[in-house]
């Protein structure tokens, strides 16, 4: 499967408006190591959500999805702990350029959904398909640069490929 | 430089056409625009392990990074105190001079402001959200994360899509005390937190052309707050004579920085500041869009006021604190916490003598930087506590316990309100 194919579970259904400090509260900013961002996800809005997350699962919400501030660590500790990609009707613009760089997938569309179903997702195509309830729904095309971004797995392995191509 | 031929363009259209070498852009496009200054505190340590994993052994231009230290300063813990230090020697193996450290700088956007940075129709990128403040110096100025920063200091450049632009125009004057900082809260009470979400934002009007550099900064910062990619206040006379005396460089090539007549916006929104504007404006937790006139909410108890941040630091606003606390002491009940947004923001409310009028009310003056409104050190909240703060977001725990609640509002009602111990419009603190 490529990476512009996924298929999940739905891990939370969370509404408009979810903030980065709720994601991840600031006093954890110093924390620098990707993986370590995981142990405070939600910690502060919904301490439960970090071990209700399999690995590949997906968060579904509402608008202005990661709202706020600039904190890569808001987008690590979502895909640290194991989700597979956000689907929301929008993003806040940081969050979502954070997400793709780490090759976490940030999906724009307007999606039914309940906690456990599965999904399957094309990421390429824009579609989503509701596998328990058997229902399909539009997403927003990608940008051709958040394509290539994903495909490469997020910005570093895509600049380490050019700057080994440049040999600088 | 867009050509003469070229269509009419907002202000972002054309600062972007100029970045990206087109002779015009138009919303939703693509671009790859190169970067004229790269801004980071505290996170430049993230930034620089992306840039390690990266690999490459040198940043694009030391003289365009520029790194201050704000979040955590001084540094509050050990872990803090060895990201600082991995910072200082990365800024001296890579030759970055633009480093303010501890005592030198203070919060960023300050700093930047104050030593010239930012000229109009720069491209600029921040590890930090309220980079949007630098639309105030007719720069498209906005917040990236870590990793894309990497990416910045590897190539020098970014992409971008082009966004539309709303445009804001208020007319009439601010009434008696009501402040840049109530009408960017009234604008985010009525667009809400996503009502310019990826666009542009251009601020004009009689209302706006009267302000002070100070106040046009709020409004650029708290933009952020409603989504805002960036936002922009008038690059004229009032801007250049400001620029004049904070940098060295050439300015007359700066004039040109503005919108085209005849450009096309996607929303054009206008408000009469006399009408619109009766009182101070106050943001309920936990949203910046959850605002409410300040009579609905007077009379709340409070058990902290903070007046600082990258948003209300500076120093007009020490001022309205220490005009509004002459001769009247802080509540027995609420602790006052004072934060100069820079060391010389520092000084010259020492100079002035605001910070002993603050200090003999029962304030305490914390070292300038980013302080309590991140919520990890000096002056963080207890559950159960309510703060009015003169800062840029109320969100659940951003200051202290889950169960702690958040008002934002003016330096003025901050002010008035630690002196009340409760929420209160300023003119029944100040007779």
């Amino acid at each position: 499967m490529t990476k512009l194919l996924v298929k999940g579970r739905v891990a939370a259904v969370l509404s408009d408006n979810i903030d980065t400090d709720m994601i991840y509260p600031g006093r954890y900013l110093n924390i620098t190591d990707r993986d370590k961002t995981a142990e405070h996800l939600f910690e502060l809005a919904y301490p439960e959500m970090r071990t209700r997350i399999r690995p590949g699962d997906f968060l579904v919400a509402g608008r202005n999805f990661g709202c706020g501030s600039s904190r890569e660590q808001a987008a690590a500790a979502v895909k640290y702990a194991g989700a597979g990609a956000v689907i929301a009707v929008s993003f806040a613009r940081i969050f979502y350029r954070n997400a793709i760089n780490l090759g976490l997938p940030a999906v724009v569309a307007q999606v039914e959904a309940a906690e456990g179903d599965e999904l399957a997702i094309d990421l390429e195509e824009g579609r989503i398909e509701n596998l328990t309830q058997h229902r399909e729904f539009t997403a927003a095309a990608l940008d051709p640069r958040a394509v290539e971004l994903l495909e490469a797995g997020g910005l570093i392995p895509y600049l380490k490929k050019r700057v080994l191509r440049s040999g600088c | 430089m867009p050509s003469a031929d070229a269509p009419p363009m907002t202000l972002a259209e054309k600062i972007l056409a100029r970045a990206c070498g087109r002779p015009s852009v138009s919303p939703d496009q693509i671009v790859v625009a190169s970067i004229d200054l790269a801004l980071s505190h505290e996170n430049a340590d993230l930034v620089r392990k992306s840039f390690r994993e990266i690999g490459v052994s040198r940043v694009w231009d030391p003289e365009r990074i520029v790194i201050v230290l704000d979040h955590r300063i001084p540094a509050e813990s050990e872990k803090t105190a060895t990201t600082h230090k991995a910072i200082r020697e990365f800024v001296a193996e890579q030759g970055i001079r633009h480093f303010y450290d501890v005592g030198r700088g203070g919060i960023c956007h300050q700093v930047l402001a104050e030593h010239g940075h930012v000229l109009p129709g720069m491209v600029m990128v921040g590890t930090d959200s309220h980079t949007t403040t630098h639309g105030a110096f007719g720069a498209f100025a906005t917040g990236i994360g870590a990793t894309e920063m990497a990416g910045v200091w590897t190539e020098g450049k970014l992409w971008f899509k082009v966004p539309a632009t709303l445009r804001i125009e208020v007319a009439g004057a601010l009434p008696p005390w009501v402040s840049a900082k109530d009408l960017i809260l009234y604008i985010i009470g009525q667009l809400r937190s996503d009502g310019a979400e990826y666009q542009a934002v251009e601020f004009d009007g009689a209302a706006i052309r009267h302000m002070t550099v100070a106040s046009r900064m709020v409004l650029a910062n708290l933009s952020m707050e409603m989504g805002a990619k960036v936002a922009f206040t008038p690059v004229d006379d009032l801007l250049l004579s400001y620029l004049r005396r904070h940098t060295h460089g050439d300015l007359s090539t700066y004039v040109r920085w503005r919108p085209d007549p005849g450009a096309h916006y996607a929303r054009v929104l206008h408000f009469d500041a006399n009408k619109v504007l009766q009182e101070p404006q106050v943001a309920c937790p936990h949203a910046v869009d959850n605002v409410k006139p300040i009579s609905e909410v007077s009379g709340v108890p409070v058990n902290q006021a903070v007046l600082g941040s990258c948003t209300n630091g500076r120093l007009e606003d020490l001022e309205m604190a220490a005009y509004v606390l002459t001769g009247r002491h802080v509540h027995p009940n609420t602790r006052l916490l004072i934060v100069p947004a820079s060391q010389q923001v520092y000084v010259e409310a020492l100079r002035m003598g605001y910070l002993e009028t603050l200090v003999d009310a029962g304030a305490i003056v914390n070292p300038p930087g980013c302080g309590p409104c991140v919520g990890v050190h000096q002056g963080i909240l207890a559950a159960g506590e309510v703060c009015i703060s003169s800062t840029n977001r109320n969100f659940i725990g951003r200051m202290g316990s889950k169960d702690s609640q958040v008002f934002l509002a003016s330096p003025a009602v901050v002010a008035a309100s630690a002196v009340a111990g409760h929420i209160v419009h300023p003119k029944e603190i100040v007779a």
